[in-house]
């Protein structure tokens, strides 16, 4: 009876052993690292928008509050989008024939807004709320990366769940004082640079379950399913 | 002495496991040429037609769930758990009949097993199969099932360990893991004697692939017979564990009539209950259709017939013990609830149930009835019935009234539940039959060996058998 397979085929038959493992291993590696992968999140995605607004020069160059624009971050969910009045309080007076700006007039004189492209943008199934966020003391910069840096807007966390999860199961390592949440340089203490305010704490540690305390955050509560998803 | 002469003459009186007329070489033939005959009988055709249209029947039902989502079931606010809970208990205990033939009576070399374990393993698999749909379709979002499994996910979450849903998920998928393992370790000798006796040139090379390079050589045998025996062990624990925690699934509630410490062992002599009467209904007519009545004999209907009739009186002793819990609590809730089973609206169901498990089954103390097949054949189905209605009563008649008068409720199955669940029958039928037409239905080497042992016991020569042979 003649064979039915080359002697090759043993060699095969435990390669396969290994390769069944090691391409389910690898499948399942690509298929982790795609979803984290800014491909699926967006992060670091910079959006086009009607008019290229520069944070950087904004913020940074004319040194305006983040209060100016979004008026509503501290009372309420939704931060705030500037009506167009808003951008032309100043640029009545600057820039006012410039051709980048045109947009702006136009929908100035129009009445109809401006339609900026969300860069943030959370499912549906999450209820986010700014005021919170800033009443506990996490600032801007640490959700939305150091704005004043960047002369065109972009993602700047990826916003999956583990993202928020990390700072709901430990505050600790995030919060700041409320009077710096808006600050986009700060800096958390050290040894050298104590927070006297802030029961002397000499790092973002003991800041943070000072304030934790202070401010009184639940940890017990804030990672319960309902607390985002309502 | 005189008790063990005693002994011995019962044990000859006994109709014998395998019939006389076959030897070593024979019983190879017989069983392998169903498989590799060329000429498909025309009812497999018919068959397969059947439950494939069926099947189908099976996936039109679930494509419009997954349109349409669960509100197409029947399940509603107080009974949230329905058909899909009542068939997944139901499939899977069906699947327990196979695990403890392959491993509990291979432990205790219950030589008898040999004839249908290959079968009942199938019949676990495929079962198994059915039961694991039922929870994934209930789950609403199918299509994120993987959300149950521990992984490194982007959500930076854990399954929820209180919850018997991923009980469940551990139980099923070990099961079904080690049930798959069991049976094709079985088959591998098996797959080589089809390798050597196939004609057909592809034939050859796929169960050449699937044999994986078996010569049958001693060392081979060595180490088969213990990874076998391994497998066995590891088999052992999960004919208990799996309807434990299935059992566990429902005590773990606060609900009257499922927060009992008796559903774990009450739950798998059930599942035995019904898996061997699964397995006398899928026999009876296979051995009548392929000739195997001297393969599957007169003894083996005897044996299941006498598990069937053990485990019946385990289920019926259970159903007893909750009726007197019930009374002896001296609890409003649990009294309420055995009156409103037993007289309530659902009342049918739980004297259909009272009918099929524990009236049917009295008769299999008669040697008459459990050696009869066709007889033997309508009480396993009846007990079929009855075990699918026990899980019925459990689910539906303990939720519908529960703790508030203003939050009772009626249930019935939509078509789609009815389509579901008996789109599983015909699915579960379609993947036997596809079995039994390419791979061997009974475990060929097995066989040999308990032809042999059969060949010295009885004086006749080994030698006949070899030549034979």
């Amino acid at each position: 009876m003649p064979q039915i397979f080359h002697s090759s085929a043993n060699t095969i038959a435990k390669a396969s052993i290994f390769g069944v493992v090691f391409l389910v291993g690898a499948i399942a590696w690509v298929a982790g690292s795609v979803q984290r992968s800014p491909y699926v999140t967006g992060q670091g995605e910079v959006r086009d928008q009607p008019v290229p607004f520069s944070h950087e020069h904004h913020v940074r160059g004319l040194g305006i509050d983040c209060r100016y624009c979004h008026t509503s971050v501290e009372s309420s969910s939704f931060a705030g989008l500037p009506p167009t009045q808003t951008c032309m309080t100043c640029h009545s007076q600057i820039w006012t024939n410039a051709q980048i700006l045109e947009p702006v007039r136009q929908s100035f004189a129009t009445g109809k807004p401006l339609r900026w492209n969300r860069v943030h943008n959370l499912p549906n199934f999450v209820y986010f709320n700014h005021s919170i966020h800033i009443a506990k003391g996490v600032g801007c910069a640490t959700c939305h990366g150091q704005v004043d840096r960047m002369p065109l807007m972009w993602q700047h966390a990826s916003l999956q769940m583990n993202w928020c999860l990390q700072c709901h199961r430990d505050p600790e390592k995030f919060l700041r004082p409320r009077s710096e949440v808006f600050n986009m340089n700060w800096q958390p203490p050290t040894p050298e640079h104590p927070d006297v305010a802030h029961g002397n704490a000499t790092s973002q540690l003991e800041l943070g379950k000072y304030l934790v305390k202070e401010y009184g955050v639940r940890k017990d509560q804030i990672t319960n399913c309902s607390v985002c998803h309502r | 002495m005189a008790g063990e002469q005693k002994i011995r003459r019962t044990a000859d009186m006994l109709p014998p496991v395998v019939a006389p007329q076959y030897t070593v070489g024979s019983v190879s033939d017989k069983i392998s040429e169903i498989v590799l005959t060329k000429k498909t009988p025309r009812p497999w055709y018919f068959g397969v037609a059947l439950t494939m249209v069926i099947s189908l029947m099976l996936f039109n039902a679930i494509g419009y769930l997954l349109l349409k989502g669960v509100g197409i079931w029947g399940v509603d606010v107080p009974v949230a758990w329905g058909f899909a809970i009542v068939n997944f208990v139901w499939w899977i205990g069906i699947g327990h009949a196979g695990t403890l033939i392959s491993a509990i009576l291979l432990l205790l070399k219950q030589e008898w097993r040999t004839s249908i374990n290959r079968f009942a393993e199938a019949m676990t698999l495929f079962a198994v199969a059915c039961a694991g749909m039922f929870p994934l379709l209930h789950l609403g979002r199918p299509w994120v099932f993987y959300w149950l499994f521990p992984y490194p996910d982007t959500m930076g979450l854990w399954p929820q360990w209180r919850s018997p849903l991923v009980w469940d998920v551990f139980a099923v998928s070990t099961y079904a893991t080690v049930s798959l393992l069991f049976w094709y370790v079985g088959l591998i000798p098996d797959l080589a004697t089809l390798r050597d006796k196939a004609q057909n040139g592809i034939a050859k090379v796929v169960y050449g692939i699937m044999s994986l390079g078996w010569r049958g050589s001693a060392i081979h045998w060595h180490r088969y017979e213990i990874a076998y025996l391994l497998l066995g062990g590891l088999a052992t624990p999960l004919v208990v564990s799996v309807h434990s925690i299935v059992g566990m699934d429902f005590a773990g509630g606060i609900v009257p009539g499922w927060h009992s410490t008796i559903f774990p062992p009450y739950f798998v002599a059930g599942a035995i209950f019904s898996g061997f009467a699964m397995v006398a209904t899928l026999t009876i007519p296979l051995r009548k259709w392929y000739g195997l009545e001297g393969i599957i004999t007169i003894r083996h209907l005897d044996n299941m017939g006498k598990i069937m009739l053990a485990t019946g009186l385990i289920v019926a002793y259970g159903y007893a013990m909750e009726v007197f819990i019930g009374y002896y609590s001296d609890n409003t809730y649990e009294w309420f609830m055995t009156t409103n089973r037993m007289f309530g609206p659902y009342a049918w169901a739980y004297w259909m149930l009272i009918f099929c498990n524990i009236i049917t089954p009295i008769t299999l103390w008669s040697r008459k009835v459990r050696t009869t097949p066709i007889v033997l054949f309508v009480i396993s189905i009846i007990i079929n019935i009855g075990m699918w209605m026990e899980r019925y009563v459990i689910v539906i008649t303990s939720l519908h009234r529960d703790f508030l008068p203003s939050s009772w409720g009626m249930y019935a199955g939509t078509q789609w539940d009815w389509m579901t669940y008996l789109g599983t029958l015909g699915f579960f039928a379609l993947c036997l039959i596809l079995f039994i037409r390419v791979l061997p239905m009974i475990s060929m080497f097995e066989m040999r060996q308990l032809v042999s042992q059969y060949r010295e016991d009885a004086g006749t020569s080994a030698q006949v058998a070899l030549q034979e042979d």
